[in-house]
């Protein structure tokens, strides 16, 4: 075990782990932060995603000890962010949820895509959104509340 | 009068022999020169036959691809999860390589890790885009190109060897999710190291 300071959501935490936990079991069963979901274990559904020092990130296989001082947001603080509200906004607006499980990481890497490209086009939206995967298949409401939050950012 | 002509033939069979004595070491010394230059050519053949073991071994390979996607694994299939090379070979925004890879490997979740985890760029690629492995004599004239491998000179490429994270990454790969090894190249890094040092020293020549 030992100890590690995180910054999460901008608030400074302390939790002693295993070295090897990774990231998302720090959040959900140490911080008891359960916005942040496991999907599979592998990074490879993106239900785990968080942004790390503002870099979208697979929880799941990310090691609390290879974090060192970079921030961490999550789910539940994205809405305090314009971009993050905006894509908030645009979710609503255009009913994407459907069972909601993937949709935590959805969000997140829509962020992390807004953030870095304000107006996506379909093939950079594919490209960056490929890798979050979602059984209820709402992929096309997902696009359109992208461009929504994309017109709603401009 | 005979003695005068004697004189002078002796002094011409003297100097012929003398001419014939400083070509015949010349020679010996341009023989000497040109074997000397021969063999070190030959041993840096041989040394870059070791570089190129490892350079398109899959630890290696794996991140210069001729395609739009990185690969995984000793068989080299397509990296899974949709991931793409991207601008600068650092992937797409919300899935850069660094969403997953980390700064150092990740053994307990399996996953690979170095700083500045990225795709070599597409000029430094060793395989075809039919993932055949280029021969040897493509991948030297391709890593000798200044105008394709960064402008690294042969000290340059050395010193990529030597020190670049990426590359020493290749020789403590890490474990796998299963707690496995990654196999390691077939030589180690001191002596992939040693064999780019002979290679370079003799003129980085080409098969």
């Amino acid at each position: 075990m030992q100890t590690y300071k995180l910054m999460v959501n901008g608030q400074a935490r302390e939790v002693s782990v295993d070295p090897g936990t990774p990231l998302l079991w720090v959040l959900r069963e140490e911080l008891k932060m359960t916005g942040t979901k496991y999907g599979c274990g592998i990074s490879a559904c993106g239900a785990c995603t968080v942004h790390l020092a503002g870099v979208a990130t697979r929880s799941c296989v990310v090691p609390v000890s290879l974090i060192g001082d970079r921030p961490i947001v999550t789910i539940e603080a994205i809405g305090q962010d314009r971009v993050g509200r905006a894509v908030q906004d645009a979710w609503v607006a255009e009913d994407v949820v459907q069972c909601g499980y993937c949709q935590s990481g959805q969000i997140m890497s829509a962020v992390a895509l807004l953030k870095i490209r304000r107006n996506p086009t379909d093939a950079d939206i594919e490209e960056s959104m490929g890798g979050n995967i979602c059984r209820c298949g709402t992929y096309v409401r997902i696009r359109k509340a992208i461009k929504a939050a994309s017109q709603q950012l401009a | 009068m005979a003695y005068s002509h004697t004189i002078h033939g002796s002094s011409a069979v003297l100097i012929l022999i003398a001419c014939l004595g400083w070509s015949s070491t010349r020679s010996l010394t341009q023989d000497n020169s040109q074997e000397a230059g021969s063999t070190k050519r030959e041993a840096g053949l041989a040394a870059w036959q070791q570089v190129y073991s490892v350079l398109t071994y899959p630890r290696c390979i794996n991140c210069h691809t001729a395609t739009n996607y990185p690969q995984q694994g000793d068989d080299r299939h397509p990296h899974l999860f949709n991931v793409h090379r991207g601008p600068g070979g650092k992937g797409v925004p919300a899935l850069n390589c660094t969403t997953c890879h980390q700064s150092a490997n990740a053994d307990s979740t399996g996953v690979p890790g170095a700083y500045n985890w990225h795709l070599a760029p597409l000029s430094m690629k060793w395989q075809d885009t039919n993932d055949n492995i280029l021969s040897s004599t493509e991948v030297c004239r391709s890593l000798t190109d200044r105008s394709k491998n960064g402008s690294l000179d042969g000290p340059g490429i050395l010193r990529h060897h030597q020190q670049e994270p990426l590359v020493l990454w290749a020789f403590q790969p890490g474990r796998r999710r299963d707690g496995t090894e990654r196999s390691l190249p077939p030589l180690t890094h001191e002596q992939f190291v040693a064999a780019t040092r002979i290679w370079v020293e003799a003129g980085t020549p080409c098969p």
